[in-house]
């Protein structure tokens, strides 16, 4: 294994990700929608549940449903209050898992079908790298920026929500160990499945767009978390993020292995 | 020269039903500017993919510098360099960035990709725009930023496949004193190439590759004495063209005006003259020429459709 090689490899691909405005965008747009805009309305939340014609009752059906352990969790808060607590720690838990996937996603699809269209792969494939070599440089990138997002991300969301919390509760509520495993442990395996996915899917299209496009279905299973919370069907918990993880990297382990054994030069130079 | 740097021996390669490269045996001799002539799609490209272990063969065997390309890959790949026929580089980055992220790429330290990367950007005369990304750049500046990158880690075998595509006659030129250059270092270089007149000018030796299989392999005087011969080209009065093609056997009316004899020894010249001028042909012009490689490729090409 060549270090040389990978940050050589690493270094062009966050470069070249750096300076195209089309896969830069989403990565900025998205991340301050998730984790600045949207938490930073739950400041707005107890003014909004004193309205007139409020769901403030139907929030109240909710808790009566909700487990012991999310319910102990919102002891000692007013109605209002709680819904600042289950929204910034519960509700937009699924919203900020999306952060780390797309970033993984978007920077994948510009390093495989993007390096593809480009007609850039070539040079690549003459290089003296080992085809394990190139896979593991070109999975890097797109990882540790997603993680490297995913961790500002959370430092980011946290100041906003404890801004948000101070004016409405007066007190502190990041970081959480929910939210520590959600970023040190749910983050990065979910943003390895995603670039494993999109590394797939990069093999049979041509373009960054196709490949976006088809490797962002990857999404819906957090959509399906968040659908889940909010019909009270599910919350997170600590122990949950913990199993989701887990089993997140073994399909990781699965994923990145059928990627690999695709990533091979000679199929790649067939492809060309 | 020296022994061969390159042995193939019934290479073959397939894409699903089509055979891209069929049973390819060719020997490159170190030093040589090797020519690797034929049109698109006759499986230049491909052969070049195989012979750096970036295709694996679906039958045959090679030595490239001793190595085998397709268990020794990343080892022979860091003695090869591969311009491509596209200059694959890319064009978010700087002239110098590409440079030096492909010499740490090529087993450079990062101390020695920089300081290589300034001395071909300052021979290949793009110093002064080595920050402007390559976007930017014209299609010859991109060209020889490609070759530059080529030339990163010093290989001992160039493959340089249309080095002087799109470049103007003055780019090429250059392009073509850095292949005489290169040879005069002792490197061998693969040159493939519809330009025959390059290949003629540049290389000691050419094969010629028709639906990935070889037609003909020598110097290009060997494949002009194989296939073609001396012909005498004439050129007549306009009116008289008709009266000459009756007199000559074997006569050949060209697109130019001009009327060619193939095959014509040196000491037939005066008795077809003295033919000519005695049916009154006025003559303008009589020369005996040596058939190109230009001459070898479409003969070839013709037996090939035959």
């Amino acid at each position: 294994m060549n270090p040389e090689a990978l940050r050589a490899i690493v270094r062009k691909d966050l470069t070249a990700v750096a300076r195209s405005r089309a896969v830069l965008i989403p990565l900025i747009m998205v991340p301050v929608i998730m984790l600045v805009l949207i938490p930073a309305l739950a400041a707005f939340a107890p003014r909004l549940a004193e309205l007139p014609g409020s769901t403030l009752s139907q929030f109240q059906t909710f808790l009566e449903r909700a487990p012991a352990g999310l319910k102990a969790s919102l002891a000692g808060y007013t109605p209002a209050q709680q819904i600042v607590v289950l929204s910034l720690v519960y509700f937009l838990a699924p919203l900020y898992l999306i952060v780390p996937l797309m970033v993984s996603s978007v920077i994948a699809a510009d390093s495989f079908a993007g390096e593809k269209e480009r007609k850039t792969l070539e040079a690549l494939l003459y290089t003296p790298t080992s085809d394990r070599e190139l896979f593991l440089a070109k999975a890097l990138s797109p990882w540790l920026a997603a993680v490297a997002v995913g961790l500002l991300g959370f430092l980011v969301y946290s100041g906003v929500a404890n801004l948000v919390t101070l004016l409405t509760l007066d007190r502190l509520l990041f970081p959480n160990a929910l939210w520590l495993a959600l970023a040190l442990w749910l983050g990065p395996a979910l943003a390895g499945l995603s670039l494993g996915t999109t590394v797939l899917v990069s093999a049979r299209v041509n373009s960054f767009q196709e490949a976006f496009q088809l490797g962002g279905v990857i999404v819906l299973p957090v959509v399906g978390l968040l659908i889940g919370q909010v019909t009270g069907l599910m919350y997170f918990s600590v122990g949950l993020v913990l199993l989701l993880g887990l089993l997140v990297w073994v399909l990781d382990a699965v994923v990145l292995h059928l990627a690999f054994r695709l990533f091979r030069r000679d199929q790649l130079a067939a492809r060309l | 020269m020296s022994e061969a740097v390159i042995a193939a021996a019934g290479i073959t390669r397939r894409f699903g039903q089509t055979l891209a490269v069929n049973g390819l045996s060719l020997e490159v001799l170190g030093g040589e500017v090797f020519g690797f002539l034929g049109h698109n799609g006759a499986g230049k490209t491909t052969t070049v993919r195989l012979l750096n272990g970036v295709l694996s063969p679906s039958g045959g065997s090679a030595k490239v510098l001793g190595l085998s390309p397709w268990q020794d890959g990343p080892t022979l790949r860091a003695r090869t360099g591969v311009l491509t026929e596209t200059p694959a580089l890319d064009e978010r980055l700087s002239a110098r960035e590409n440079l030096e992220i492909y010499g740490q790429l090529y087993r450079l330290s990062r101390v020695d990709a920089a300081r290589r990367a300034e001395e071909l950007l300052e021979q290949f005369g793009l110093s002064e725009r080595a920050k402007e990304r390559v976007g930017g750049y014209s299609k010859g500046m991109k060209q020889r930023l490609a070759l530059a990158r080529v030339l990163l880690h010093r290989p001992e075998l160039l493959f340089l496949d249309e080095p002087t595509s799109g470049l103007d006659p003055v780019a090429a030129r250059e392009v073509h004193d850095l292949i005489r250059r290169l040879h005069g270092e002792g490197r061998t270089v693969f040159l493939t190439t519809h330009n025959l007149t390059e290949a003629q000018a540049l290389c000691h030796r050419v094969a010629v590759l028709e639906h990935g299989r070889l037609r003909a392999i020598g110097t290009p005087e060997e494949l002009a004495r194989q296939f073609g011969g001396v012909r005498l080209v004439l050129e007549v009065v306009p009116a008289d063209v008709d009266k000459a093609m009756q007199v000559l056997k074997n006569a050949q009316r060209q697109e130019n005006g001009t009327i060619t004899v193939p095959g014509v020894a040196r000491a037939q010249v005066p008795g077809l003259v003295g033919l000519l001028v005695q049916a009154g042909v006025g003559i303008y012009k009589v020369a005996l020429e040596e058939p190109s490689l230009e001459d070898v490729y479409f003969a070839l090409h013709a037996q090939e459709s035959a």
